[in-house]
């Protein structure tokens, strides 16, 4: 069964023009003028239960609009959505008893009362019942070692503490679809890793289907079985990590130091036989890049005949570097053509 | 599910009764305004017996009446409403399986529970030691005034909450904010009651929704409305209820066609 349905979703907004100076604020106080803006455009995508699907995009690719719409906060302009079996913006109450969601930029608990407040008040909220609350939550507490921060008021808690504390609230009514946006901001890499590890766990025991926005590429290599990449509201790919890797990432990159110094020219009469490229570091360094299509042991076997050798070092393109180079190539298309 | 809706006025109150240092200062500055309006009106009198068909003594109660009703149905539900709407907290409140709107009522239930409890009751005590105000003596009248505060309460709470909404149409409806407070302090009776009002404005105020938030509930505590009548002014209130429920409907369905979560 799928656990997220999403058909030509489309959501546009009009944003208020401001026009420049004193006559334009006097323009404006009469008649007003808007930009259309589309921050969703038709995207489609599919997700089955039980899997973790990672949302990744540049800031303003329309990531945020399209899990507000997912989650029945906002209303899509055009295109067909079921999330859970339901339409998230018609049936919002019966709907959202069914999914948890965690904004990393907002806390859903109440500011001014202990953390064991808000969980009973989200008990009351989610009508869970005594019993069930109380397993729930003995388990998360043990799990993510809240123990003493339970009577502590919200605003007492250090960024981490809060986090796990908003997972909790989360999770309590135990949905079967938990999102999360931008989950790990601003933590530190104790915090994010123990985090990532519970999400894990929940996601193999329990089988919560995940959707997560992130800019933390770890976090996606860490969970993520698959990607959608958003960019300027468009889906530009939509897959496996690993295939994303080889398919944007052009080549390996190898490390010579050379026991003696060496010429250029003899280290490419070396590799003649192969497609790839030196550069020298200087007199006892150099690079060679080769391809995917060139296979790392036939180049090492190559120089390896050829010239002394201190030490070598290959260095695989990671996922920053990938998605750095789409971000900045703007648009599949163009990206395409290069691999 | 009704519990965690009173779970809403329990914790507020609470929040409240954190913070009941702020409101020391209030019951002073309530006094002031009621022995102002006192003195003020004791002049206009001068030597008559009456004004309006209000004598000094029912003015006086009246005064003070309505501004420690003011203390129990005032609340800031447009402002709380607009900040949560300009900062996208309203997101929040939205993946939620309750009524945003009507957990900013029970919030704003709670406050005003409070305001009852440690300020009007209070504050009521005090005026009635300084000034000559009297009150009435038979319980029903007591019954009735309860049960018409509340509606001000609720119809009040409403013109805010629909005040607090307009935040998802306008970039900034401060101003807005401030006339909506202005309006319903004069309009409701609060500072002049509204037979003072000439007759072209007080007609106008028939068919406004202000005057069921102080003039109506005070003039049948002050006894000047006969208790014949009573039944039809209550029937009022209970009137603008319903109706108001309609614009806030429409409001928040339009609104969340509209909604622009602020930050992305």
């Amino acid at each position: 069964m799928l656990a997220i349905d999403v058909k030509d979703l489309r959501k546009q907004f009009n944003v208020q023009k401001n026009r420049e100076g004193l006559s334009g604020a006097l323009k404006d106080l009469f008649k007003r003028e808007y930009n259309e803006v589309t921050a969703v455009k038709d995207i489609s995508f599919q997700i089955p239960q039980g899997e973790i699907c990672g949302y990744i995009g540049e800031n303003g690719a329309g990531k945020s609009t399209t899990i507000k719409m997912l989650t029945g906060i906002l209303v899509p302009t055009s295109g067909e959505l079921k999330v859970n079996g339901y339409v998230p913006f018609k049936d919002r109450e019966k709907f959202v008893n069914g999914i948890g969601v965690v904004f990393g930029q907002r806390s859903q608990l109440w500011w001014d009362i202990g953390v064991i407040e808000s969980f009973q008040l989200l008990r009351k909220v989610y009508r869970v019942s005594e019993a069930d609350f109380r397993k729930r939550l003995n388990e998360l507490v043990e799990r993510l070692q809240l123990g003493d921060l339970l009577n502590r008021p919200v605003r007492k808690l250090s960024l981490g503490q809060r986090m796990r504390c908003e997972l909790v609230a989360s999770l309590l009514h135990n949905p079967s679809i938990l999102f999360l946006d931008e989950p790990t901001i601003g933590l530190d890499i104790v915090v994010k890793t123990e985090i990532r590890d519970f999400l894990m766990q929940m996601n193999r025991e329990q089988g919560t289907t995940i959707l997560l926005t992130t800019h933390d590429l770890q976090d996606i290599e860490a969970l993520c079985s698959r990607v959608i990449m958003l960019d300027d509201g468009r889906i530009i790919y939509d897959g496996g990590l690993d295939d994303l890797k080889n398919r944007w990432s052009k080549g390996r990159e190898i490390q010579f130091q050379f026991a003696g110094q060496t010429q250029l020219a003899k280290l490419r009469q070396l590799t003649e036989s192969l497609d790839v490229t030196w550069t020298m570091e200087n007199e006892v360094t150099a690079q060679m890049w080769l391809p995917h299509t060139v296979n790392v042991s036939d180049a090492l076997s190559c120089v390896v005949g050829g010239v002394q050798i201190r030490d070598i070092k290959i260095i695989e393109t990671n996922t920053d570097d990938i998605v750095r180079s789409i971000y900045s190539s703007g648009s599949a298309s163009v990206a395409k053509e290069t691999v | 599910m009704m519990s965690a809706y009173l779970d809403f006025i329990r914790i507020r109150f609470i929040m409240m009764l954190a913070y009941r240092v702020n409101y020391y200062s209030g019951i002073i500055i309530y006094a002031i305004n009621i022995g102002a309006y006192y003195f003020l009106w004791q002049a206009i009198y001068g030597d008559k017996e009456i004004l309006a068909g209000f004598t000094l003594i029912q003015m006086t109660t009246y005064v003070a009446v309505s501004w420690m009703a003011r203390a129990f149905y005032f609340n800031n539900l447009d402002r709380e409403i607009a900040n949560e709407i300009r900062d996208g907290s309203v997101s929040v409140q939205l993946i939620r399986p309750y009524s945003y709107l009507f957990v900013k009522m029970m919030q704003g239930f709670g406050e005003g529970l409070f305001r009852m409890l440690l300020f009007m009751i209070p504050g009521m005590i005090i005026v009635c030691l300084i000034f000559p105000v009297t009150l009435p003596t038979d319980p029903t009248t007591w019954l009735i005034y309860l049960v018409m505060l509340f509606f001000s309460f609720l119809i009040n709470s409403q013109i805010n909450i629909l005040t607090g909404l307009f935040a998802f149409f306008v970039e900034n409806n401060e101003g807005m904010m401030r006339m909506k407070r202005v309006m319903v302090d004069l309009f409701s009776g609060v500072v002049v009651p509204i037979a003072f009002f000439p007759g072209w404005l007080s007609a106008i105020m028939q068919w406004l929704p202000f005057q069921a938030i102080t003039y109506l509930p005070s003039s049948v505590f002050t006894g000047r409305t006969p208790s014949s009548e009573v039944l039809h002014v209550f029937g009022i209130q209970v009137l603008w209820f319903i109706g108001l429920l309609i614009p806030i409907w429409l409001i928040w369905r339009a609104a969340r066609r509209r909604l622009f979560v602020q930050g992305g």
